[in-house]
Formats: structure tokens, sequence, C-alpha cells
């Protein structure tokens, strides 16, 4: 067979020479090798003092966005949950009622929106589905725990903080500052 | 009473001198502990431990607590008694064989001439082959008691590994004591004091020597009586809490002692070349013996640790044929050279 | 009591109860160790007659590397009660004859040595035992028995090669 490159080696079957019976060289070669890594850069990111840069297309957690005057835009359109590959999402819809404008931006909303964290593979496709750019996905991890309820994450796990009441809030998570 | 007739300053001072002689053991194995994981950190391009205190430097004393304080598990079916007499052999096998080791010179204490050494007993290198060889029985001993056939194995690896090697380190040593005419430690320092070191006269001794400590310490890479990936964890494998902590502890002396035998033995001891013997003050001079056998120590046990962490582990059968085909062959041939140009020297280099 | 007769009354009864253990133990690992221990004592013994070269050989060789390989061979053999081939009653006798005439040559032998009547120890006064008067005496007064029992050793040696080949 031919080979698709030129780096195979050829087996040696030649006995060993003298100087490699006597082990010492290449183990003194060795260990020169192994001493020369003392003077190399350490690669390591000491983590909680430093943290490592995410990648622009980094998926972490869910955020249910909200729009410029703090009303939801989630429409529990049940798009994000049909695209969901790993069945993480469910919601439940609700019809917005008198007085709840400020609330919610249009007629229909969830009531109840669940995200199981412990199924969700942290595709983004429920983003890509959405409609009304209610669903994104940040650039933070899903923190450990001890229980698994609390991977079940609820909508107010979920939602980013209100822009006219919680200005700060919501510009830092949104990442603005 | 005659019970009291002793020299009651003499027997003070040896017991400070032991004292301050095991402490210094077990800080400097708690510390090399310590190094062992930088050093294998820094040659893997790692910070290595650096959490507990400043550099990690409390790191091993977070490292004993946890020992201690962890769940003492004797197995059902071990048999107690000697499963606890295993690691205290063990122990006291690693820490006595520094009572022979001199350690400075010679200081003066409120009139009385206190030497840096336990005991100078004129054979000193014997007794220190007679402790290692002691050391073997906390092995066996732990690995039998623990009913598992993996820490059987082990025991039996580390045994006939330290009775193999120690003969080829017997041999080695045999032709460097040909050159010094001694078997104390104090005289073979003393000896190299303002001349060269043996290993000038003794190159390929000290090579086997320096092999043949590695194989006693169970190092790697004759490390096969912790062969992990074949015997679990080796013939400590049932042991928990302190009595693991003395199997390990012991090995970190037992490197010590070793590292200790050999500067003392080829690298002059606490002989610092063109200064020591121009020092006329015996208290300094005796500080910077401890400080200069203390730094040879130091570079023996990086070079252990350096070695541990470039070179795989042998083969049984390689590790054997190492030290019966290879050593000890080696050894007689380095005596019989010796030998011959002792002979010649003797008839002033006339054959 | 000087302290050199505390310690010889120790190690005597130390060496004396091991050596009653060794027989009266059943598991013979526990025989084993306590063999170690009657070696140690005899050690303890070279070194109060100032014979420390012999009290270490004595470690060495018999405490460090026979004893080792004696337990080794018990441990993978597994040894216990249950297991232990019963000898037969002549076999007992025949042990017990050999065993007390070497006893009695002992005692023969102790007798005869009179100059060590009385006597528990030589810190500071013998010297037999030193490295140097040892090594003169086995190579100029003992050189033909010494190098006799070495061609023995070389001989036992080549018939363990031997015996391992096969």
């Amino acid at each position: 067979m031919q080979a698709l490159t030129n780096r195979a080696k050829q087996v040696e079957r030649a006995p060993m020479t003298f100087i490699e019976q006597l082990y010492l060289w290449n183990i003194v070669k060795g260990m020169a090798i192994t001493f020369m890594h003392m003077f190399k850069k350490q690669p390591t990111i000491r983590y909680p003092e430093q943290k490592r840069e995410f990648s622009p297309v980094f998926r972490g957690l869910h955020v249910l966005n909200r729009d410029e005057e703090g009303k939801e835009r989630c429409t529990a359109c049940g798009l994000c949950a049909v695209a969901c590959p790993a069945e993480a999402i469910t919601m439940e819809a609700a019809e917005r009622l008198e007085g709840e404008e400020n609330l919610y931006r249009e007629e229909k909303y969830a009531a109840k929106y669940e995200i199981n964290m412990l199924r969700c593979i942290f595709c983004g496709l429920c983003e890509e589905a959405c409609p009304k750019d209610a669903i994104y996905l940040s650039e933070t991890f899903t923190p450990a725990d001890f229980n698994r309820k609390n991977f079940i994450y609820k909508k107010t796990d979920l939602l980013i903080p209100n822009p006219t009441t919680d200005a700060q809030g919501f510009a830092a998570a949104k990442g603005l500052n | 009473m005659t019970i009291l007739a002793l020299d009651w300053f003499l027997l003070i001072e040896k017991l400070i001198l032991i004292a301050v002689i095991i402490f210094a053991s077990l800080g400097v194995a708690l510390y090399t502990t310590f190094a062992e994981r930088k050093v294998a950190a820094i040659l893997q391009d790692r910070p290595g431990p650096n959490r507990a205190g400043p550099f990690g430097l409390l790191q091993p004393l977070a490292d004993g607590l946890k020992l201690i304080t962890k769940e003492e598990i004797i197995p059902t079916h071990a048999n107690k008694w000697l499963f606890i007499l295993g690691p205290g052999l063990a122990m006291t096998a690693a820490l006595m064989t520094c009572a022979v080791v001199p350690w400075g010179g010679t200081i003066d204490v409120m009139g009385h001439k206190v030497d840096l050494q336990i005991a100078d007993i004129n054979i000193g290198i014997l007794y220190v082959f007679a402790v290692v060889s002691m050391g073997v029985y906390g092995v066996m001993i732990g690995g039998w008691a623990s009913n598992n056939k993996f820490s059987l194995m082990a025991a039996l690896r580390g045994a006939s590994q330290a009775i193999s090697y120690e003969l080829a380190m017997g041999l080695s040593l045999i032709a460097l004591l040909m050159i010094t005419g001694s078997l104390s430690l104090r005289t073979i320092v003393e000896q190299q004091v303002g001349h060269v070191w043996n290993i000038v006269y003794q190159p390929v001794g000290f090579l086997i020597f320096f092999i043949c400590a590695l194989a006693e310490c169970n190092r790697t890479p004759f490390d096969l009586p912790e062969a992990e990936n074949e015997l679990n964890f080796g013939y400590h494998q049932e042991y928990s809490s302190m009595k693991l902590g003395f199997y390990l502890f012991s090995e970190y002396i037992n490197m010590f002692i070793s590292s200790t035998i050999m500067a003392t033995m080829f690298f002059g001891g606490y002989d610092l070349p063109f200064v020591t013997s121009h020092l006329t003050n015996p208290g300094t001079a005796a500080i910077v013996g401890i400080v200069v056998l203390m730094t040879k120590v130091v570079m023996f046990i990086f070079l252990f640790m350096w070695i541990r962490w470039t070179i795989p582990r042998f083969r049984y059968d390689q590790l054997m044929d190492l030290g019966w085909k290879k050593m000890i062959p080696l050894a007689l041939a380095n005596m019989l050279v010796t030998g011959f140009f002792i002979l010649l020297k003797q008839n002033n280099w006339h054959f | 009591m000087a302290i050199t007769h505390i310690i010889f009354w120790f190690l005597t009864a130390l060496a004396l109860v091991s050596a009653l253990m060794v027989l009266l133990s059943k598991n013979p690992v526990y025989s084993v160790l306590w063999l170690v221990a009657v070696f140690f004592a005899i050690s303890g013994h070279y070194i109060l007659l100032n014979a420390q070269f012999l009290a270490i050989v004595n470690m060495i060789v018999y405490a460090g590397a026979i004893m080792v390989l004696f337990l080794f061979v018990i441990m993978l053999m597994n040894l216990d009660k249950e297991t232990e081939p019963q000898k037969d009653i002549w076999m007992k006798i025949a042990g017990a004859v050999s065993g007390g005439c070497l006893l009695m040559m002992f005692i023969a032998l102790v007798k005869q040595a009179t100059e060590m009547t009385g006597k528990t120890a030589l810190l500071k006064t013998g010297s037999i035992g030193l490295i140097e008067n040892l090594g003169k005496a086995l190579f100029s007064d003992y050189v033909v028995p010494f190098e006799i029992s070495s061609v023995l050793f070389l001989s036992a040696m080549v018939g363990a090669v031997v015996i391992g080949k096969k």
C-alpha cells in the first residue's frame, strides 16, 4: 500500500549498540529534555484570579430577554421547545390580563418556562428558532449544585433583570460594562 | 546506685541530638513530599501546589493533618498486630539510619567537645546496611498482614528487589572501603576534608551505589513494589490514615538518608573544598558544615526526583537482569580494578 | 547493678523468650519474626562483648537476608495450622535427639571457655570482634578453613544456579 504521507518511520529491529545497551546515554538525554522543561512557560491559568477568555461563539447559560421598556419578549410560542433536540424546554402559556401591558410585550406570555440544565446540550437551536429574540445563550456556565432539582431552571432564574428598575443588573447581564 | 554513675552530660547531649535529628528528618521528609510535587509540576510545565500558604509552603502540613484525621481502617481478615507493626517497623528502620551520619564537625558546648553525630561507631556504614535490611521487614509484614494478594505480591517484589540490590550496593562500597581503610563515616569524611573527594577515585562505584540506592528506596525506575497499574497501590494498599502516612514518610526519609550517605561517602560530607580546612573557629566550621551537607543532600534529592519524573518503570525481569547480571559483575570488576591500583600504589607504581 | 548488667539480663531474657516463642507459635510467620527477635538479642550480646562487626554482620546476613527469604517462602506457601504437614513420631524423636546433641555440645563449649565465666560484658576491653582483628585472624591463622568454606559457598551457589536453570 502506498503511504499517504512520508511521515511513517520504518521499524528498526537492529540489535542495540553498546552505548544503547548501557542505557545511561539515553537516560542522560531524557533527563536533559525534562530539565529543559523547567524553563518553559507554564500554560496554566490560575483560575480564581485569572479567567480564561471565552470564544466569541461560546454558548452558555440561557437568558430570557426583555425589550427596552422592560417587557418580556417571550410569547410562549413553543418553537424553542420544538427545536430543542434534548427536549429540555417546557413552558405553559397564559393570556395577558388588563394592566399587565408593562410586563409582557404581546397578549400571550409564558406563565411557566423551565429549562432542564441536565438535559440541555447548549446547542443554541432554541436561540435560532426564537422568532421574538426572546431567548439567548449567555457567556456563563451552569453552576454546580448538590441537587438535581436545582438544575431545572425556572423563569425567575432565566429572566434578565428589568432595565427600568434594575438598569445596572441589566447592563451587567448584557455584558455592556 | 551505680546506674547513676553515668556521664550525664553525654546522655543529655545525645538525647538532644537524637531529638533534633529525628525531628529534622521528619521535617525534611515532610517538605520532600512537597518538593516532589513541586519538582514534578515544574518538570511538567505546571505550577504545582500553590494554594496553602505562600507558594503552597503549608501544603505538607495540610497533607499531614489530612492523613492524621482520616479514619483508621484495619481490614477484618487482616492480621491485626502485624498490620500495626509493619508501618512502625518501616518508620523505625528509616529513622535509625541517621544515627551514624556525621552532620558536621565538633563544636564546643560549655567546655565539652560535642560531635555533631549520634554515634561514631567504627563500622558505621555496615550499621546503615543492617538497618536498611531491617526496613524490608516493614514492607513484608505490612504486605502479608493486609491479607490481600496485591499487597503480598508487592511485598515480595519489594523484598526480593531490596535483597538483590543490597548485594551490588555492598560490593560497590567494598571498593571504596579498600581506599579509605575505615568503616567509620566520620573517618571517611575526615579523609576527604582538604583532599579530593572519593568520587574522583570511585566514579563507577558511585554510579552503582546510586542506582542501588534508587532501588533500595523503591524510587522510579525501580518502584515495582508500588507499580500502580499492576498492583493497584502496592504493599500499603489496605492502609489508611497515619499508618499509610508512616509508609509514605519512611520512603521519603529513606531517600533523605541515602542522599546523606552518598554525600558523606562520595562527596565529602560536610566538606566544602578549599574552605573547610581553613576554618579555625569550630562553631563557624560546624554551621558551614551543616549547610554544605544539606546543600549536597538537597541536590541529591532533586536528582532522585528528576529521575523519577523522567524515566519509566522497569519490567520485573529487566530489574532482576540489571541487578544480578549487570550491577554485580560491574561492582566485582570495579573492586578488582581498585585492588589492582591499590597494590600498584603500595609498590610505588612499579609492576 | 551497672547498666551493662541490666542490658545483659534484658537481652538474655529477650533471647530466651523469643526462642521459646519460635517453637510455640502456631503460625510459621510468627515463628520467623520471633527468630528475627532472637537474632536481634544475640546481636545485642555481641555488641556488649565489643564485637561490633559480628553483631552487624549477624543482623545483615541472618536477620536481614536469610530470614527475609524464609519469610518469603512461608508467605508464598501460605502455611497455617490446617495445611501444615504432620510429621510422624520417629521424625520428632530424631529431631529431639539431634537438637539435644547440639545443646550438649554448646554447654560443653561454654564450660570450657573459662575466661568468660562470670562476665556479662567486655564493652571496652575485648577486641577480638573488631573488624581489624577478625580480618587478621581470618586471613592469617585460619586462612585454609576460610578459603575452604568460601569454596563450599561457591559450590552451593553453582548448585543453586543449576537447579534454577532446570
